[in-house]
């Protein structure tokens, strides 16, 4: 073995039998249970009867088929399970299955249309959710294998997703021009748009007396030409495949599909250009503990370092600047054999924390280190002392690291995500390749409370300058209002629906799922970079 | 040396010359160029082809051999040419040493009843009987009464015990010598008949001897080999339990007197019929070294292939009888390949694991590894265990021990048979005759439920532990950020399916790594080593940590677990469709409508006649006969709308 100095471990002050450590505990179950009951709600289809009624045709349901598809033992990230879950139109879920597994031994972006559900339907929030698996598919460089069976545009809401609806094609093909193939595996219907999905893919599988795919079904025919025609002879399986063209390979039956699906991956003979490490330590920590650990109250602040104990491997962490702008942890360690450099917030962002953080990003740029944030921010600290410290031009210098690395980021939401901290710690807007949130998660431009009072002064103040008098009781109610609709917006349930992230997690599963990404991301080569927009001194 | 032998004799005669400096020559068929005995010789010659008829019963192809190789001697090991006088002639004839007795030795005991008169003459006890020419009815009868009931009728011209009768009193033996007679004559076209004295639930008690040049002949004890089955031993042992200090002396003294009166050399043996009253009977000599050999250098500590070159070397004897060595006791069992519920039936297959772990008191005597191929050339018998102790208990435990402990997977064998003999009362007791298994009506006992259960296990895991080994995060084996459905794989052991499902704990919805539940029940990978196809895994499956042996040969799965070699199937994940279609069936190739059909029901039709026309997709698509024959069914007429996969009609072809 090579005398490499190894990180050392973190040391612990957890006390699992403290009051606020059971007390964690208890609401990160109460938490995970609504996330299961979420997740069970959209993993149930469009309900009993229509999955009777998908099943009694011999057919299977969609996560089934992405089983049938995946390696025996491999894992599957799922990614957006609860998109667009209680939002009004949008079936949990929105109709389509996706996330990354092991296909043939290679790491696939799997899609899958949910017939169950609106018949696969496309709606906007589907629309959103598909755009993003192919932004991942797109970024990571990944094989994509689409398991269609979808009956188009939601037609009444045709109007939000029509034009921007050619989006996906466009992404299609260019991803095959840059040499990222998509498998396109057509269990059923795809009709019009849908039906350029097979017709842009680089293969195409049709399930025999299945598989339908035309431009226009008969009784649009008929009303366009008056020429009458069945399925099958417009576009049937059989018919693709042995006539048009528009089918490769012709399936027996949809467990025949999957294992084509499954050998055309086997012969692109994908090769990632840096292998899975395979020298793993598991953390010294238990990753039980996090659920006891990170809070549910974002004014409670927890140690990161007591986190990444629970993530990294051997709960191993080489800390940088360890003693300068201490709200901002930085520092290298390894998940699952990976190199990862960590930034994670303990409190608010000052202007040291950030130039640290700048700083790191660089290094970490020019060490080619992907780099893993882990957010519980407020924002950038206020006050007259810091604005003329310069705690503008300083945050500014983290946003513009942040946003012109190249490395791949992946942020886990941990806490909360306030202000420009969210755009400085890798935001959605930012494009972390993967970001996901625990279940404790608060999110938005700032506390309910707080934009409430702001709200009130501001009130306060256009009153006196009008010299009007106040209306106290509007003024509370709308107070009172606008905390509690801060706070419903805050939570995390409804950031996943609107696909501000990836996914809730079990805090537990951080490690595998940041590992996951981490693995996924290194399907395209992993370059830093050294230039930058402006900074300013 | 050159050793006109294959398989295990082989090996046990390299491994006495290498220890004594002796350069070895192996001679093989076509059949058995891989086999070990040919790789652990110093020098191998090809023979001839597999049948023993053309190679290793080839005196010419041998004796060449010896010459190109410069051999000075042959062992002929047993079977084949081991008690051929005229190969052992031609042996010496060539001017080389043949390690086993004179020719004239091994022809006087070729002749079994002159040998009989041989060796009844030298005061050795023969079975009494009677076969005189006088064929009458008193005759018999007062031959019968001086042998002592009860005696077998047997036809003299006969075999194979036809016309064999057993009578047990004087009053049936009128009807019996009728019609004993009667069935000799139309059996053999002669009806005269021999008596002989029937001895009851009869041990097979032989004695090893060893004689040299110098007129010296000793016995070097018994070996009981009662346990038969179709006439052939399968586990011998010595001391028998049958003899005492008494029996054993006279026995002895009986099996050196035979000797003696032929001037017996080198390594031979007398067998003889114990009777349940003590009273032996002499059968035969095998003028070789036997298949049990190992239990006599068990028990005495000799060893004798080196005292068969000693003595062929033309030295003395190193030892008179009164030191012959005994301790303990020990067995042998013999393993084959062979089918003991469908009678005995030798199995030919690869052995896809071969495997007896080290054990205190056990001696393999193996002509097999893992990948021999077992043919139909040559007698199945893949190895010998022997085992030794302080008393027989000890050896038979030690047996049992050994045979548990044995992976022998690719090919049926008769392991579990002889667990199930050595587990039986009787046998534990020494209560042992020739008919013992029928007697006792002996099957081996299938593998419990849960054993079958946990090679289930173990080769899922085994499997899984590989498969994860290779891809992306072996850790994180069957992870779920949202699970759904556990992963299950479908066995076929014999004719029955078994599903098992396996994932995450399903209550916790936590993935733990190394850890997975199957069944329902918790299970964990301690340890695996070696490859893929080949290797061992600790687990603990359902509060029980075992070892197991799998391996993994295509779909098939053989797994070694606390004594039970068990062999099942993998199923396909993706199994191919098949279309069933009758023989000469004609399919619609895709959904269509019948436009024109050319025959009707009873035409003789032509392969690549056309039959009829299906318009589909605008287009005419011709179906042809596809055979010569009659048109046997037909299924549509024109205008007929039809599904794809349709059968269309049927050709009958003669």
């Amino acid at each position: 073995m090579s005398d490499v100095q190894r990180y050392p471990v973190l040391p612990t002050q957890v006390d699992a039998r403290s009051e606020s450590f059971g007390a964690n505990h208890q609401q990160a179950k109460t938490a995970l249970a609504a996330l299961h009951a979420a997740l069970d709600e959209a993993k149930a289809g469009g309900g009993e009867k229509y999955v009777e009624r998908h099943r009694s045709r011999g057919k299977l349901l969609p996560r089934e088929r992405i089983e049938g598809l995946l390696d025996r033992d491999s894992y599957f990230l799922e990614i957006g399970a609860l998109t667009g879950y209680r939002m009004k139109g949008e079936p949990p879920g929105t109709a389509v299955v996706g996330g990354v597994g092991l296909v043939s031994g290679v790491e696939c972006l799997v899609v899958a249309s949910e017939a169950t559900m609106k018949g696969g339907a496309v709606t906007p929030m589907s629309l959103e959710k598909t755009g993003r698996l192919a932004e991942i598919a797109e970024e990571n460089h990944l094989v994509g294998v689409s398991l269609i069976e979808s009956a188009g545009a939601d037609l009444p809401n045709q109007d939000q997703i029509f034009v921007r609806g050619g989006g996906g094609f466009r992404s299609l093909t260019q991803r095959s021009k840059n040499r990222i193939p998509t498998v396109c595996l057509v269990f059923g219907s795809s009709t019009a748009g849908g039906a350029y999905l097979p017709g842009m893919s680089d293969y195409v599988v049709m399930v025999k007396n299945q598989a339908q795919v035309y431009l226009a079904g008969p009784p649009l025919v008929k009303m366009a030409t008056g020429e009458d025609s069945e399925h099958e002879e417009l576009g049937g399986a059989r018919m693709h495949s042995s006539v048009s063209g528009v089918s490769d390979y012709l399936a027996e039956d949809e467990l025949d599909a999957l294992r084509l699906g499954r050998e055309i991956v086997a012969h692109l003979d994908w090769r990632k250009e840096v292998p899975t490490p395979r020298e793993v330590e598991e953390p010294v920590h238990d990753p039980e503990e996090l659920l006891g650990i990170a809070t549910h109250d974002v004014r409670i602040p927890f140690d990161q370092r007591e986190v990444i104990a629970r993530i990294v491997d051997g709960s191993r962490f080489s800390e940088f600047k360890p003693l300068y702008g201490s709200t901002l942890v930085c520092g290298w360690a390894h998940i699952h054999g990976f190199p990862v450099g960590i930034l994670a917030n303990n409190g608010t962002l000052f202007s040291e924390s950030a130039n640290k953080g700048a700083q790191f990003i660089q290094l970490c740029n020019h060490s080619h280190t992907p780099l893993l944030f882990l957010q519980n921010t407020t924002g950038f600290m206020v006050g007259k002392k810091y604005e003329q410290e310069g705690i503008i031009k300083n945050g500014a210098k983290l946003i513009n690291a942040v946003s012109n690395s190249t490395v791949p980021a992946i942020t886990i939401m941990t806490g909360s995500s306030y202000g420009a901290g969210n755009y400085g710690m890798a935001g959605r807007a930012f494009h972390p390749r993967f970001l996901f949130t625990w279940p404790n998660h608060h999110i938005a431009v700032m506390g309910g409370k707080q934009l409430a009072g702001v709200l009130d002064i501001i009130q306060r103040q256009s009153a006196s300058k009008k010299g009007i008098e106040v209306d106290e009781q509007k003024l509370g109610v709308m107070k009172a209002m606008t905390e509690q609709m801060i706070e419903k917006q805050s939570t995390a349930l409804y950031a996943t629906a609107r696909l501000w992230d990836d996914g809730i997690i079990d805090p537990r599963d951080t490690r595998a799922v940041v590992a996951i990404s981490l693995s996924a991301a290194y399907n395209a080569p992993v370059v830093g970079t050294t230039s930058w927009g402006t900074f300013r001194h | 040396m050159l050793i006109a032998n294959r398989g295990e004799i082989a090996r046990r005669i390299q491994r006495t010359c290498r220890e004594m400096g002796i350069e070895t020559v192996a001679v093989f068929s076509d059949a058995d160029a891989e086999m070990p005995f040919v790789r652990e010789a110093d020098r191998a010659i090809r023979i001839g082809p597999a049948p023993s008829r053309e190679s290793y019963l080839k005196v010419e192809a041998i004796l060449d051999a010896a010459k190109r190789t410069g051999a000075d001697a042959i062992h002929p090991g047993y079977g084949f040419l081991a008690e051929n006088a005229d190969f052992a002639r031609a042996v010496k004839d060539a001017g080389l040493i043949f390690v086993g007795p004179t020719p004239e030795a091994i022809d006087a005991m070729g002749r079994k009843r002159e040998a009989k008169a041989l060796v009844a003459e030298a005061g050795v006890p023969v079975v009494p009987g009677y076969a005189g020419s006088e064929q009458d009815a008193d005759t018999l009868g007062a031959e019968a009464a001086k042998i002592g009931y009860p005696v077998l009728l047997k036809a003299s011209a006969g075999g194979g015990g036809k016309g064999m009768k057993r009578v047990d009193s004087a009053e049936g033996l009128a009807d019996a010598i009728e019609s004993a007679k009667r069935e000799a004559k139309s059996g053999f076209g002669d009806d005269t008949l021999i008596l002989e004295k029937y001895v009851e639930r009869p041990r097979h008690v032989e004695i090893q001897i060893f004689g040299d040049a110098h007129g010296n002949v000793v016995h070097l004890h018994e070996r009981e080999c009662s346990i038969q089955r179709r006439h052939q031993k399968i586990l011998e042992e010595s001391p028998s339990p049958a003899l005492d200090a008494e029996l054993r002396a006279r026995m002895g003294e009986a099996a050196v007197a035979a000797g003696k009166a032929i001037g017996y050399q080198n390594a031979g043996t007398v067998e003889f019929i114990l009777a349940e009253d003590g009273a032996f009977y002499f059968l035969e000599v095998n003028t070789r070294l036997q298949v049990e050999h190992p239990v006599t250098e068990a028990i005495t500590g000799l060893d004798l292939v080196r005292l068969q070159l000693r003595v062929a070397a033309g030295h003395a004897l190193p030892f008179t009888q009164s030191a012959v060595p005994r301790h303990g006791a020990a067995l042998e069992a013999r393993v084959y390949a062979e089918d003991p519920a469908s009678g005995h039936l030798p199995q030919t297959g690869v052995i896809r694991d071969w495997f007896l772990p080290e054990l205190a008191g056990v001696r393999v005597d193996a002509g097999v590894e893992t990948g021999t191929s077992v043919g139909v050339h040559y007698d199945p018998m893949l190895a010998k265990i022997i085992t030794s102790g302080v008393d027989r208990e000890e050896a038979r435990v030690r047996m049992v021990h050994a045979l548990r402990a044995l992976s022998v997977q690719g090919l049926v064998t008769n392991r579990e048979l002889l667990l199930a003999i050595l587990e039986h009362p009787a046998y534990v007791q020494g209560a042992l005759h020739t008919h013992f298994l029928d007697h006792h009506a002996i099957a081996a006992a299938p593998p419990s439920e849960a054993s079958m259960r946990r090679a289930l296990v173990a080769a899922l895991l085994f499997d899984r532990h590989h498969r994860v080994e290779r891809a992306d995060l072996p850790r994180l084996a069957g992870f779920r950020n949202n699970p759904f459905s556990p992963q299950s794989v479908t066995y076929r052991v014999g004719d029955a399916e078994h599903a098992l499902s396996y994932g995450d704990a399903p209550l916790l919805f936590r993935h733990i790594a190394g850890s997975v539940t199957v069944d329902g029940a918790h299970a964990r990978v301690l340890e695996v080593s070696g490859s893929d196809a080949h290797g061992t895994i600790r687990l603990e499956f359902d509060g029980e940590i075992f070892l197991a042996r799998v391996t993994a040969y295509e779909d098939r799965r053989f797994v070694h677990q606390l004594g039970d070699s068990l062999a099942f199937r993998v199923l396909p994940r993706f199994p191919r469709k098949e279309i069933e279609r009758p023989a000469g069936a004609c399919i619609a190739p895709m959904p269509g409508t019948v436009v024109r059909v050319d025959v009707a029901v009873g035409d003789e039709v032509n392969a690549g006649q056309r039959l009829l026309v299906l318009e589909a997709m605008k287009m005419e698509h011709t179906l042809n006969a596809p055979s010569d024959g009659k048109v046997e069914s037909l299924a549509v007429v024109v205008g007929d709308q039809v599904e794809a996969d349709a059968i269309l009609a049927v050709i009958a072809s003669d």
